[in-house]
């Protein structure tokens, strides 16, 4: 149907609700929260819990009504275009939304915390934290008080380094299972399509064990300085970005078991793929500007 | 730019598929047409615009007089916070995306936005993202009253209870930006219809393609940086907090290093309507079509490294403050190039002084003001004298009164005719004008003298000097706000009768949508109309 007539989806009911969760997530995450900071409580979770109902059924209608469309062969070449458009600048947007949160590291890497411990010509701020010196991770903070640092920090050739094996590796099995699918091997599709899986789940079991060992044994906590702070915002959205991507991959397997997708049509599959492939690559940047310098 | 001929197979729709709107409210809730969706965005952003405008009436109320008068310390703030925000993300930027979901898709030939079911979703969350900023007013200690770009540690430390709320409203706005930007990029590269290359594009489309662009870098690092007040506020982290080795400082680079290109966007889609008017009433073609292109990419790409020039008084290295200034001024080159070509444009042209003329005119000779005052401020050295006066405000409300809104209104006047089907009514139009160039210029005008001499922004009181310049910028605040009710009836009344409007609406238009019937079919093109 490309080229000849235009292709318009029909109306739906999916939007809207999903502004509706939108909203009620919103109001009932800052409810929630601000309770919980003025120690009081609030039916805040009521609303959140709320939001996520709504959510979980706008997901599950909206998906369901774009794979039976794409079924009935409704989406033109044209549409699968803006398709995949769409997802490469979603995925920049993401890309953006980290590196917010690498050039607070940085910054406060090269510029802040030097200029606290007297370096530069910023260095009078020094005579506010008299004592204290720049190092970095920065274990003793300048309020030791309100801000107690850690005692260490993780070391990057143990568990960091296991993980970093375990994404890469887990790109190239998904960089497997998309060529088995192009050659219509469905057999080592559905085999790589899980292999990947499992290693992305045995990530997040050693990244739950990192946690559990930086806040239990090292003191290394959101509250401990800057170093903890960035060290847990880095770490622990790229976390729930594969936590994100893990149950993307689930549902494309499960979807897989149910006979979706062609050698040629399978534009969910590969977005899935490239937001794999973007986790991937931002683990790469956590695991040398977080773990290792 | 290109002259475009077109061959039309058939406009009116003969596909079954493609029926008229759907009836009552369910088609402004499910609705997947760019026409609806971008009338609802125009209709949010003049609610807004009118809620910003009352709340800058209470601060201009205030000031008439030296002296504390009618409104606590305390709500002052919150007044200009509010003001600030809501004219930024609810009345400007969903202006001109309601303007792109119109315009875009007849300007390139296409049915409809390449995401119609994204592109409702995108203008949604809108009135959830806004209830849940306004509702803030209402709450113990008060709406969020650390200003606009919300500096860390006010917004954190010392913020009203209410802060949460604007963090996860400024989230979910973010996510409307994103979904709205991606739509746009996805609709001009990908459902141009044959022909239409890059460079015969519309200049409105591009400055929207660069637009786009620049809300999906930025608009993440907003969130990013709402997130990390997030956290400071709520658990324990130390961002903004030197006692942890964060710094109070490091808020104000992420923030600016959004604001900035957020400034931008608030403007580039403004070059554009200009570039479009310009030509149709000087009759001529646009001076330097390519060059205006090439202007807009090099202003986008500049605003990356710009932003700290905001942030000159706050204690950079030297070689910091070198640097932003001489980036920022760099800055004026393409912007002249654009000034230029507008006046080139008209030069020997056999123009005409329409409504929609006439605010583009206003733009030019009123912008380019606001730019120069901008130039002054891009001085480091002479920042240090103005910064944080009421000449910024003076600066920025040239730039986003006479330039942003007033591009908006001349769209508005321009395209019109193609919305309802009904010829302008030109008396009424001018009124309007009139009433908003004198309004405009009374109020803003004098605040770049007693900026110079010293009187700080965002402070309710000020000294008895000040006095006389203060009264008349209030009452010519009150002359622009209550104009605006001209405006509001002006559309009104088109919408509901007026001449009958031909295609073409205006002598000297040129471009595709200028050659579909007004008003416009409810789905424009049902197959991809040929351009040469």
């Amino acid at each position: 149907m490309s080229g000849s007539t235009y292709y318009v989806p029909e109306q739906s009911k999916w939007p809207i609700l999903a502004s509706v969760s939108l909203g009620l997530l919103a109001y009932g995450a800052a409810m929630t929260m601000t309770a919980m900071t003025a120690d009081r409580d609030s039916f805040g979770p009521w609303v959140l819990g709320g939001g996520f109902l709504v959510l979980f059924y706008v997901i599950f209608g909206w998906f369901k009504d774009q794979i039976r469309e794409e079924a009935e062969g409704l989406h033109s070449d044209q549409l699968d275009r803006s398709y995949r458009q769409g997802m490469l600048w979603f995925i920049f947007s993401e890309v953006m939304f980290f590196c917010a949160f690498f050039g607070a590291l940085f910054y406060v890497r090269v510029f802040s915390v030097p200029w606290i411990g007297g370096e530069g010509d910023k260095g009078v701020t020094n005579m506010l934290w008299e004592g204290f010196t720049a190092t970095w991770p920065l274990l003793q903070t300048p309020d030791m008080k309100q801000f107690p640092g850690a005692t260490a920090v993780i070391d990057p050739w143990h568990l960091p380094l296991v993980n970093t094996v375990l994404l890469i590796t887990s790109s190239v099995t998904v960089t497997f299972a998309h060529h088995a699918l192009k050659e219509n091997k469905r057999r080592a599709l559905e085999a790589w399509l899980a292999a990947t899986i499992i290693l992305a789940v045995i990530f997040l079991y050693f990244q739950a064990v990192e946690y559990h060992e930086a806040y239990t044994e090292l003191g290394l906590t959101l509250n401990s300085g800057i170093y903890g702070a960035t060290f847990f915002m880095l770490t622990g959205f790229h976390g729930f970005h594969v936590m994100l991507g893990t149950t993307m991959l689930f549902v494309m397997l499960l979807r897989c078991f149910d006979g979706a997708f062609s050698p040629e049509k399978h534009f969910a599959f590969e977005a899935v793929a490239w937001y794999w492939h973007f986790v991937d690559v931002v683990w790469v940047g956590l695991f040398i500007f977080v773990y290792i310098l | 730019m290109a002259t475009v001929d077109v061959d039309l197979p058939h406009v009116k729709d003969e596909d079954p598929h493609h029926h008229g709107p759907a009836k009552g409210l369910g088609r402004w809730l499910y609705t997947t047409n760019h026409k609806d969706i971008g009338s609802m965005y125009l209709i949010f952003s003049l609610t807004m615009f009118m809620i910003g405008g009352i709340m800058a009436l209470i601060i201009r109320a205030e000031l008439f007089q030296p002296g504390l008068q009618l409104v606590e310390p305390n709500f002052f703030n919150q007044m200009t916070t509010m003001h600030g925000l809501i004219m930024v993300f609810g009345a400007v930027m969903p202006a001109f995306v309601g303007l792109a979901n119109w315009m875009i898709p007849m300007q390139i030939g296409a049915p409809d936005m390449a995401l119609p079911r994204m592109n409702n979703w995108s203008f949604w969350i809108l009135p959830f993202a806004f209830l849940i900023l306004l509702s803030s007013l209402f709450m113990p200690g008060g709406a969020p009253n650390f200003g606009w770009t919300f500096y860390a540690p006010l917004s954190t430390t010392y913020a009203p209870e209410s802060v949460t709320f604007f963090i996860f409203g400024v989230h979910i706005m973010g996510a409307s930006s994103i979904m709205g930007a991606i739509n746009i990029i996805a609709t001009i590269l990908n459902m141009r219809a044959p022909g239409m290359t890059l460079m015969k594009m519309p200049l409105f489309v591009w400055t929207w393609l660069i637009t786009a662009f620049l809300l999906i870098a930025v608009m993440p690092v907003l969130a990013g940086v709402v997130t990390m007040m997030l956290m400071d506020i709520h658990f324990g982290t130390s961002f903004f907090n030197a006692a942890g080795g964060g710094d109070p400082v490091l808020f104000q680079h992420v923030f600016w290093f959004f604001g900035h290109p957020e400034v931008y966007i608030m403007i580039l889609p403004a070059f554009g309507i200009i570039s479009e008017i310009i030509p149709t009433f000087a009759r001529k073609r646009l001076f330097g079509y390519s060059s205006m292109v090439y202007a807009v990419a090099s202003i986008a790409l500049l605003s990356f490294v710009v932003w700290a020039h905001h942030m000159f008084t706050v204690g950079m290295p030297l070689v910091g403050e070198v640097f932003f200034m001489f980036a920022t001024m760099l800055i004026a080159v393409p912007t002249g190039v654009k000034v230029f070509n507008w006046t080139a444009t008209m030069f020997r042209g056999s123009m005409t002084f329409e409504t929609p003329m006439l605010f583009a005119i206003a733009f030019v000779v009123l912008f380019t003001i606001g730019g120069f005052s901008g130039l002054m401020l891009a001085i480091a050295p002479a920042d240090f004298q103005y910064h944080d006066t009421y000449f910024v405000v003076a600066h920025f409300h040239y730039v986003l009164v006479p330039g942003a809104i007033f591009s908006i209104m001349a769209a508005t006047y321009y395209w019109l005719p193609k919305w309802t089907g009904h010829q302008l009514n030109e008396t009424m139009g001018k009124l309007h004008f009139w009433l908003s160039f004198v309004g405009v210029n009374v109020t803003f005008f004098p605040m770049h003298f007693v900026g110079l001499a010293g009187m700080p922004r965002r402070i309710p009181d000020y000294a008895l000097q000040f006095a006389d310049f203060n009264s008349m910028a209030s009452v010519g605040a009150f002359i622009f706000g209550f104009s605006q009710l001209v405006f509001i009836y002006n559309v009104i009344q088109n919408v509901r009768a007026g001449e009958k409007a031909t295609a073409q609406v205006w002598e000297g238009a040129q471009g595709l949508e200028w050659t579909v019937p007004s008003p416009a079919p409810y789905h424009t093109f049902s197959t991809p109309p040929k351009v040469d």
